[in-house]
């Protein structure tokens, strides 16, 4: 027993995420790393009351921004409006840019932006399952609170303290 | 603690805890290339595991399992029964290291009374669905898990989050998708949380056979009187956040004071972090002022677990004067009675002994020097929800911590400490932000930020809205 302590692969408790930093979820309320695609929600920067839908599929990079009610986003005129450059910015924030740029199977160089390293063309994809998944998302916050001490989260430590 | 206790703590290692470790590390390598293909020294893996256990009432199921298993053959029935082992090797481990620190802290233990059976819930769907995601892991194995596999878990779970009575199962498991979603495709990952997500995989295959999840409510007696507290423990993922209070009750009727725990825990976002936790707790005001104001609470009718959880009600407890925790830790802990573990939460994570140390010497390494003894830190385990800060652990003075054990050491995980700012003392916890971050930078990044729960709500509204 060393003070480095045993292996990473024998402790009970690892940092395996790495902690979501801090964002404002106003411009990005919501990104996913699911279905074959980065896709997430993204507000529109002129209209308070306009919401987008945005996804970059995995692979083939396909992209697309809508409204949600499937009509094409103005912004994207063959190459990858605003809202799709927020939203990348958003994951990579979020799930940090090893993590996106494997799933979208990308090759992200050392100090390369991750959307300047994306070749694919627009493919409309419709927008109503992101939705849904949005809401579903939304749905952790309606569940009731519990005091019955949940011991599993014992493997759960709030770890991120790095002020 | 003093230096003599924890020079006696940390006095080599119990016997038979390598041992035992060494065999579920062969079982853990298992779970990492698949149960479908078992080269022969896995398979001796599992026959050694099933060794270890044949003297005992488990002896017979687990090594026809292990058997089976090395034959090729992989059903529900022989994966419980090497769960069910494996999780009894680490109850040994658990009670010989607990036996080791409560006779080095001289630390009296109430012993287990088994509550009433209450009725197990009818949820045997669920829980089947569970128990064949987890099947379908342990046959395919870490290396092999890829997206499909994961997403395979996300129905079963979306129905397991709103049954109170499967919560704990339901976190367990988001908790442990996350994990793969993230490393996907596992085949492709450098090092793997071996040890870690075996763990994770055998609990829920635990919880998830029929009454395999007691019921918490119903099965405890009440208790009045004062609760003092030591501090605060938090617990978080992406999908979830639990605030494990740690102090000591006074109890009303005259008896003596007891080491208890007690809980509050919410669903939440993986983009709720930091000081944001608290405000999805704002249900409990009188624990949450109690936690920032440094004050005990008075407390009436409580549930009271055989496991020294208190379960809370915050209509139930008042907040009484200003207590400080150092105050409690020095004049209490020593003479407290500590609570028993229950038989399934026997794992050596959930060791977490609240301990006042001072006098030490503070390393730059992020360790302790008591009396020539070296205790660690675990600087990871500070939680950014709270005012506790690795600096300020180096240099204080005083610290009222959980002494836990993980990777084959002790720990100390800080819940307070005393340290020197200006030439004052001053104390920082982990639960000083409970009613709002105090530091003005903080508060500051905050209101940028805005209310997370209240953004997503409005732009989720924007959707409905056409």
């Amino acid at each position: 027993m060393n003070t480095d302590g045993a292996a990473w692969e024998q402790r009970s408790v690892a940092r395996v995420v790495s902690p979501v930093q801090p964002r404002k979820l106003a411009s990005v309320p919501f990104v996913e790393l699911a279905d074959g695609r980065l896709q997430g929600v993204v507000s529109s920067g002129s209209d308070i009351a306009r919401v987008y839908v945005s996804s970059i599929t995995a692979g083939t990079h396909a992209f697309n921004c809508s409204t949600n009610n499937n009509r094409p986003c103005g912004g994207l005129r063959g190459s990858p409006c605003k809202h799709l450059h927020d939203l990348a910015g958003a994951a990579v924030l979020q799930y940090g840019l090893d993590q996106v740029a494997r799933y979208l199977h990308v090759e992200v160089g050392d100090g390369a932006d991750l959307m300047s390293c994306l070749n694919g063309r627009h493919e409309p994809t419709p927008g109503a399952m992101v939705f849904s998944r949005f809401l579903r998302h939304l749905s952790y916050l309606e569940l009731p609170d519990t005091t019955e001490p949940i011991a599993e989260m014992h493997w759960f430590p709030a770890m991120g303290a790095v002020r | 603690m003093l230096g003599v206790q924890l020079a006696e703590l940390l006095d080599g290692v119990p016997p038979g805890v390598g041992e035992a470790l060494d065999l579920v590390t062969g079982f853990d390598d298992a779970l990492v290339h698949g149960f479908a293909r078992l080269s022969e020294e896995r398979a001796t893996a599992l026959t050694s595991l099933a060794g270890a256990l044949s003297a005992t009432p488990l002896g017979g199921r687990v090594g026809e399992a292990a058997g089976k298993l090395a034959a090729g053959s992989v059903a529900e029935e022989h994966l419980t029964a090497l769960a069910g082992g494996r999780a009894a090797l680490f109850g040994a481990v658990h009670d010989a290291l607990l036996a080791r620190l409560d006779t080095a802290l001289g630390r009296v233990r109430a012993s287990w009374e088994e509550p009433p059976a209450t009725p197990a819930l009818a949820a045997d769907n669920l829980l089947s669905g569970c128990r064949s995601w987890l099947g379908e892991l342990a046959i395919t194995g870490w290396r092999g898990v890829d997206h499909d596999l994961v997403s395979a878990s996300s129905q079963t779970i979306e129905a397991l989050l709103p049954e109170p009575g499967l919560r704990r199962l339901a976190v367990l498991l988001d908790g442990l998708a996350a994990e793969l979603r993230a490393s996907c495709p596992v085949g492709t990952v450098e090092r793997l949380p071996a040890r870690r997500w075996a763990d994770l995989w055998t609990r829920a295959l635990l919880l998830s056979q029929a009454g395999g999840l007691p019921s918490a409510s119903g099965a405890a007696g009440v208790v009045s009187g004062r609760l003092l507290i030591l501090g605060v423990d938090v617990h978080e993922h992406g999908t979830a956040v639990q605030m494990q209070v740690h102090g000591i009750l006074e109890p009303a009727d005259g008896t003596p004071s007891r080491l208890v725990r007690t809980s509050v825990a919410a669903a939440k976002v993986d983009t709720i972090v930091g000081p944001a936790l608290w405000r999805l707790l704002e249900g409990y005001p009188a624990l949450l002022g109690a936690l920032a104001g440094h004050r005990c609470l008075d407390v009436t009718d409580l549930p009271l677990l055989g496991s020294g959880d208190l379960v809370w009600h915050d209509d139930r407890a008042r907040m009484g004067e200003p207590v400080d925790p150092f105050a409690t830790a020095r004049l209490q802990l020593a003479g407290a009675l500590a609570p028993a573990v229950p038989p399934l939460d026997r794992h050596p994570v959930r060791i977490a002994e609240p301990v006042l140390v001072e006098g030490y010497r503070a390393a730059a390494d992020g360790t302790l020097d008591l009396g020539g003894s070296t205790l660690a830190v675990d600087v990871d385990r500070l939680p950014a929800c709270g005012p506790l800060t690795p600096k300020l652990v180096a240099s204080s003075s005083a610290c009222i911590g959980l002494v836990r054990w993980d990777g084959g050491r002790w720990l100390l995980q800080p819940l307070a400490v005393q340290t020197t700012v200006k030439r004052q003392t001053v104390e920082v916890h982990t639960g000083d932000w409970a009613l709002g971050p105090t530091d003005p930078k903080v508060v500051k990044a905050e209101a940028r930020a805005g209310d997370a729960v209240a953004v997503l709500r409005e732009r989720a509204g924007r959707l409905l809205r056409r």
